[in-house]
């Protein structure tokens, strides 16, 4: 795997993502998710909506034309019905733009952040890491991280239980990318949408109850 | 690494043999932005006390704005608005993933923004205060987020704790030891504990003080004044 793939993967890339859950706190203060089964669960789900979405667009953003990556981003924020879930896409797009520009300064970047200076999360990996497979399993991947982590923190749940969690996820992970890299070269308008109302609903609560009591995470 | 070569000031050494060198006096390109402060300290030693005392003391004299990592979230905002000390636009409030120390130190990617925004929001800012949540003595913030740090420990947290040292008590640019007022009551001991803050810190500040005695933090308003006025002509 190309090292700029894996160290967008890596959860010490200091990108901002260690302060989203995905949905996971949310979760866990309705107690949907308490223990390595049910985190199990959540993570199946997520990654078959949310990181299946995130997958698409990261292999789509891999191919460049005019106007692509800026059409791309449209058509991610169409696709992404919660504006919490658009905020926090667009947090962490800013985040790696923030790390990339120190790291891997190239003139795909700039043409990237000059159409969208505040890229989604998705677009700017696929701009970064060049494969279609390897951008779409590393969002992939990115969506199931997060959650997990949030897990130790926030349910103290064994790190080697929830580590082997994320283990068995590996077929579902390559099987969502392979998906999304099929799509990599498809027009912007006609890339699957994959949908997940729950967890566009978590992030709404999530969102509003942040603003009403204590969280610890922003999504 | 430095080494200090007779006209004030140190140069980087370096280690590698291929690097062809470059001016050690050109000046850093600058850009203007406010001057960040980061206050850390543990739970309860009275960062958010501290940070409403700084802006009380210095919000005439100068533009400044707050971000804090509290991890209750919203908690040392309020206290800082209910304290009518800065108006609701100049707080920030950041959420750290309970890990308030990956958010100052590994990766301040929220902090940045944050201090971004309101350098947006008030483009004359000068002063930017960034508390940390409360954490333990290993969690200092990173040199890319902040251009100087105090670490704040207090009295009732016992009088070992200078002893103790670690990053923040040895190495913050500033070390106050806070409410003083208390030392009596629960039997801290207030010489040994700045005797062992200079001895660890090598001749770093350290500031004792009570803000119940002196509500509006003199000694480290001043402090911070000197190093506005050595940060600017530094800039």
């Amino acid at each position: 795997m190309d090292l700029v793939a894996l160290m967008l993967a890596d959860s010490r890339f200091p990108g901002g993502g260690h302060a989203h859950s995905g949905g996971l706190e949310e979760a866990v203060a309705r107690r949907l998710v308490t223990d390595e089964a049910s985190l199990a669960s959540f993570l199946v789900g997520r990654l078959r909506t949310a990181g299946a979405l995130g997958a698409v667009f990261a292999a789509a953003a891999t191919r460049d034309a005019p106007g692509r990556h800026a059409e791309l981003d449209a058509e991610l924020d169409a696709r992404t019905p919660s504006p919490a879930q658009r905020a926090a896409g667009r947090a962490q797009g800013r985040g790696v733009a923030r790390a990339a520009r120190r790291a891997w300064p190239s003139p795909a970047l700039t043409g990237l952040l000059r159409a969208t200076p505040r890229p989604h999360h998705p677009i700017i990996v696929g701009v970064l890491v060049g494969d279609p497979f390897e951008a779409a399993q590393t969002v992939a991947y990115h969506a199931v991280t997060g959650p997990a982590t949030g897990a130790i923190r926030l349910l103290g749940l064994d790190p080697f239980g929830v580590n082997a969690v994320l283990a068995r996820l590996a077929g579902e992970i390559d099987a969502v990318a392979g998906a999304a890299a099929d799509h990599a070269g498809a027009a912007p308008v006609d890339l699957p949408a994959p949908a997940s109302p729950g967890l566009d609903l978590l992030a709404e609560a999530h969102d509003r109850h942040h603003r009403e009591e204590v969280r610890l995470f922003v999504t | 690494m430095s080494r200090d070569h007779g006209h004030g000031h140190a140069h980087p050494v370096n280690f590698d043999p291929a690097d062809p060198g470059h001016d050690p006096h050109h000046p850093a390109d600058h850009v203007h932005r406010a001057v960040r402060l980061g206050i850390g300290g543990p739970v309860g030693s009275g960062k958010t006390a501290l940070t409403a005392a700084l802006c009380r003391a210095l919000g005439d004299e100068l533009e400044l704005a707050v971000v804090t990592n509290d991890i209750y979230t919203t908690e040392d905002a309020d206290f800082l608005r209910a304290a009518g000390v800065l108006d609701t636009d100049r707080i920030e409030a950041v959420q750290t993933g309970a890990c308030p120390h990956t958010a100052i130190r590994d990766d301040i990617t929220a902090n940045l923004d944050a201090v971004e925004l309101l350098e947006h929001r008030f483009p004359r800012l000068r002063l930017v205060i960034i508390e940390s949540g409360g954490d333990n003595l290993t969690a200092v913030f990173s040199r890319g987020l902040v251009d100087r740090q105090i670490f704040v420990v207090d009295v009732a947290g016992g009088d070992k704790v200078p002893r103790k040292g670690g990053p923040g008590v040895t190495t913050a640019d500033l070390l106050v030891i806070n409410k003083t007022d208390l030392a009596p009551l629960v039997g801290a001991d207030l010489g040994v504990m700045a005797a062992d803050a200079h001895r660890v810190r090598g001749g770093l500040p350290v500031i004792s003080q009570s803000l119940v005695e002196t509500p509006g933090a003199p000694a480290v308003a001043d402090w911070v004044r000197a190093q506005l006025r050595t940060l600017a002509t530094v800039g």
